[in-house]
């Protein structure tokens, strides 16, 4: 045990924890949590690691008692004892007493987890007012006071501010900011950092840590990312389809994982680099001066008032063969910058594609090269339609380019696509909701693969799966690189994938380019500041200051 | 996995009145099962529909068989001169008249629907003035003209009814078909359309039928084309949402990079989305429709006099304040039908709704 516990009885203990969630129309009940047992002393940190699915969000929401029931039941065995209460079955005025009070708890999503309607003062003033029965004035000065703790900048001035005036890694702060607000002994995060961009991530997480210290807090940390854990927990429960399979101190768990479930999360970190290309391949997609800018209209008239420059002079040339990462946060404008390559958003300057100037071209002059450039969008869920079988999502763009007529071929090159994506040919019939989010990743690029394209855009691929998913489809995309000259343009906010993947990089910011070249020399030196915070958030948790 | 594998194969062989069908479908199918009222609304709704399209059948003036001289006879569906019964004129024969109805009982039978009225025939042996009250003959009394309101009544609800049906079915035709042209290229486009919508839905509806019908004299077409004109407009804003709101999915955007034409991309990828929120308005689009005609006939702009209408059987019953079985039967059967409709329509709105069907 941790030298934090004291010998003395642990802050929470869990008991034999489960919890199954009812079966709609008949189907069979879900198990979601199984004889899950684990305790947390006081100031201990511990962490709950597992893929989407495992459990760990369900177990976490337990402690609190915020599952839907009746949906939802505790097995008859199942215990959470805090401070020696029993929390399972607990009354409504008893977790109230727990909740915000005794135990916070901050959401992934902090754009949702607040209310568009209050401002930020209201929020925080509430748990206050609730809790530890403060004055207006009161409740406003300890407010502050939070608000400094959680490093937000000009604290007096956000106290009016709505959720939507502040950014992500803002809201987050307000969010942590009204967790701890009444001195909580234990705060829960459940995947705190992952809607966020990485150099925000490297922040909020310092600043987990540092109240952790300063507060005396127990933390449990949900997350689905080891490079998180490692920095930031005393010990590990590794989760698997309900089940804690693997538990022990951090240091011990990544040096001599036992379970070969940890094995493979830990192993699962995406390595090696992009596959042998030639580099004096024929230049495929070329660039001058590209920009994207979106009109702000003004006042009665409608006058322009200004632009957004999503994408603004950006140049940039890829060869036959070869994957260029353009790398970036949210908003940065890569994924403006792809749809404008492939001529889905209007631009101004020069597309050069296979030598072709396809900046001027009308959409029925466009429909031949269409099938030559293909993208594969970040959503699984999203982008493929869930009223067409598999089979009739790959052969959509078959139909339009007229390849292979006969219906018997066209079968026949369907399924070869699918099977070469790892897809079993029989499942062409199916659709898309009984398919995992890797799967569908598969189909999403069997359907850029059957047309037998040049170029495939990669837009953010993989950044909705799982660690051992993303390998699996980087392996994917590598091999099929390797068999076809397929040249990538790869979008991603991870500079770990892309250093997997990519000859070259773009390292994008406002619409610019701010740092380009060959990957392994960016990597190894970057210049431009931007750069440099990426690296470290990506490869060391140390925030840089700017 | 393989138990899941045969699960999605045994859900992938579902079916529904012969088409296949995904499990989301048959979900909704089951939770308007569940919900009885709607179930019930359907089934008694369908059965008086369907009996009303037979309406010739169940109320006429004319026998459904003959058996004259050895010969058979349908006078429902085909005239007979009335010298065919050895009678004098060689006009249609009317069977209501007693010297026809004894030449044919001379030399062989009929067999009458259980109404022996048409909705325009008019019965001279009524034992009071007209309008006169339910008796063995006429089950539920006469109108002001002698004319059997229980005929009158089955002939009106069947107009009503179809005059409904077609008019919802083409406006919803138009109003997808504009609101798809207006969400899907957004824009101009969109702006123009929405401007146009908003004058042309500001046109007094009435004022122009009443003008319309002193030039031309509106029957069942006249009125369905008029109504048309600007009764597609309520489908529109919901499918052009709907439109704004699928062309930015992943997968429009995919099929757009494969080349897919714009056509192709509104039927296949995008409708689909719209069908849920178009099929959840539609029977109340049918229950405006058929209150719009009702009102229009109660008014006296509506179908052409004589024919069996809903809404001129309510004016009458303004009329013969005196004749309570008027004004009551036509507003029971009114209230009936309208009921009925809005209870199937809540069930479909139900069964469609994601927040109470799981996915």
């Amino acid at each position: 045990m941790n030298e934090a516990a004291g010998g003395g009885s642990p802050l929470i203990e869990i008991r034999d924890l489960s919890v199954t969630f009812r079966g709609y129309g008949g189907a069979p009940p879900v198990a979601a949590v199984r004889g899950v047992s684990f305790s947390i002393a006081r100031g201990e940190s511990l962490a709950l690691v597992g893929e989407s699915g495992s459990g760990k969000s369900v177990t976490a929401l337990s402690l609190l008692q915020l599952l839907p029931y009746p949906n939802a039941a505790h097995g008859p065995a199942s215990s959470i004892r805090f401070l020696g209460q029993e929390l399972v079955g607990a009354t409504q005025a008893k977790m109230r007493e727990v909740r915000g009070n005794r135990i916070g708890i901050v959401f992934q999503e902090p754009m949702t987890s607040l209310n568009p309607l209050h401002t930020v003062e209201r929020q925080i003033g509430e748990t206050l007012a609730i809790h530890a029965r403060l004055s207006p004035r009161e409740a406003r000065e300890r407010t502050l006071e939070l608000l400094r703790l959680v490093g937000l900048p000009e604290a007096e001035h956000r106290l009016q501010a709505f959720p939507h005036q502040l950014s992500g890694g803002q809201r987050q702060r307000v969010m942590i900011a009204m967790a701890i607000a009444n001195r909580p002994d234990m705060l829960i995060a459940d995947e705190p950092t992952t809607a966020l961009d990485v150099t925000i991530q490297a922040h909020i997480l310092a600043l987990l840590k540092d109240l952790r210290e300063r507060l005396g807090m127990a933390l449990l940390l949900i997350t689905h990312d080891l490079s998180i854990v490692g920095k930031m927990a005393d010990r590990v429960c590794v989760m698997n389809a309900g089940e804690i399979v693997e538990e022990g101190a951090t240091g011990e768990i990544f040096a001599r994982p036992r379970h070969p479930y940890t094995r493979r999360l830990i192993e699962a970190e995406p390595k090696g680099h992009g596959v042998p290309a030639d580099p004096k391949a024929p230049t495929l997609l070329e660039a001058e001066t590209l920009k994207v800018w979106f009109p702000i209209r003004r006042g009665l008239w409608r006058r322009v008032a200004g632009y957004v420059k999503a994408v603004d002079g950006v140049s940039l040339s890829l060869r036959e063969g070869m994957t260029l990462g353009v790398v970036g946060e949210s908003g940065s404008g890569k994924t403006t910058l792809a749809l404008a390559l492939l001529r889905l958003v209007s631009s101004a300057g020069h597309i050069r594609f296979a030598g072709r100037d396809i900046a001027e071209l009308g959409e029925r002059q466009l429909r031949p090269l269409r099938r030559e450039m293909q993208i594969v969008f970040q959503d699984p869920f999203s982008s493929l339609s869930p009223r067409l079988s598999i089979g009739q999502i790959v052969e959509e763009g078959l139909r339009v380019h007229r390849l292979a007529p006969d219906p018997v071929e066209r079968r026949r090159v369907i399924e070869e696509a699918l099977s070469e994506v790892g897809i079993e040919a029989a499942a062409a019939d199916r659709y898309p909701h009984e398919f995992s989010g890797g799967q569908r990743q598969r189909i999403a690029i069997a359907r850029a693969l059957v047309l037998k394209p040049r170029l495939v855009v990669l837009d953010e691929p993989t950044s909705a799966l799982d660690r051992s998913v993303q390998a699996q489809i980087i392996d994917l995309l590598r091999d099929l690189q390797r068999r076809h000259r397929l040249a990538y343009l790869f979008i991603s906010h991870d500079l770990k994938l892309v250093r997997a993947l990519s000859h070259e990089i773009l390292v994008m910011k406002d619409g610019e380019i701010v740092e380009a070249g060959a990957t392994e020399a960016v990597m190894a030196r970057p210049r431009h500041f931007y750069t440099q915070a990426l690296m470290a958030a990506a490869f060391d948790l140390a925030p840089v200051s700017e | 996995m393989t138990a899941q594998f045969e699960g999605a194969q045994r859900r992938a062989g579902d079916r529904f009145l012969g088409r296949r069908i995904t499990p989301l479908t048959r979900r909704r199918l089951e939770a308007f099962r569940r919900n009885r009222r709607g179930f019930w609304s359907l089934w008694v709704f369908l059965a008086l529909f369907g009996l009303s399209l037979f309406a010739e059948f169940i109320a006429n003036d004319r026998p459904l068989v003959i058996r004259y001289d050895h010969s058979w006879y349908f006078p429902v569906v085909q005239n007979y001169p009335e010298t065919a019964f050895g009678g004098v004129f060689p006009t249609a024969a009317d069977y209501r008249d007693p010297e026809v109805r004894k030449l044919i009982e001379e030399k062989g039978w009929m067999i009458w629907p259980p109404i022996p009225f048409s909705y325009g025939t008019i019965n001279y042996h009524l034992p009071s003035p007209a309008p006169s009250p339910p008796s063995s003959v006429d089950w539920l009394g006469t109108d002001d003209q002698g004319r059997d309101v229980l005929a009158r009544l089955i002939y009106g609800f069947r107009i009503s009814v179809l005059f409904g049906l077609v008019l919802t079915i083409l406006s919803s035709i138009v109003g997808v078909a504009a609101g798809a042209v207006q969400g899907y290229f957004g824009g101009l486009v969109d702006l123009g359309f929405q401007r146009f919508i908003e004058i042309w839905g500001g046109l007094p509806v009435l004022y122009l039928l009443i003008i319309l019908a002193s030039f031309v004299e509106p029957n069942f077409w006249w009125l369905l084309g008029l109504m048309l004109l600007f009764s597609w407009t309520s489908l529109v804003d919901v499918v052009r949402a709907e439109f704004l709101r699928a062309r930015n999915f992943d997968y429009v955007r995919a099929a757009r990079a494969l080349g897919v034409p714009n056509r192709t991309i509104i039927l296949r990828h995008v409708l689909p989305n719209a069908t849920v929120a178009t099929i959840t308005f539609l029977p109340f689009v049918l229950n405006g429709s058929i209150t719009t005609l009702t009102s229009l006939d109660f008014l006296g702009f509506g179908l052409p006099p004589g024919s069996p209408s809903l809404g001129e059987l309510l004016s009458e019953g303004k009329a013969n304040l005196q004749a309570p079985w008027l004004g009551i039967t036509s507003f029971l059967v009114l209230a009936v039908m309208l009921s009925l409709l809005i209870f199937i329509g809540e069930a479909v709105r139900d069964a469609f709704d994601p927040r109470k069907v799981q996915l």
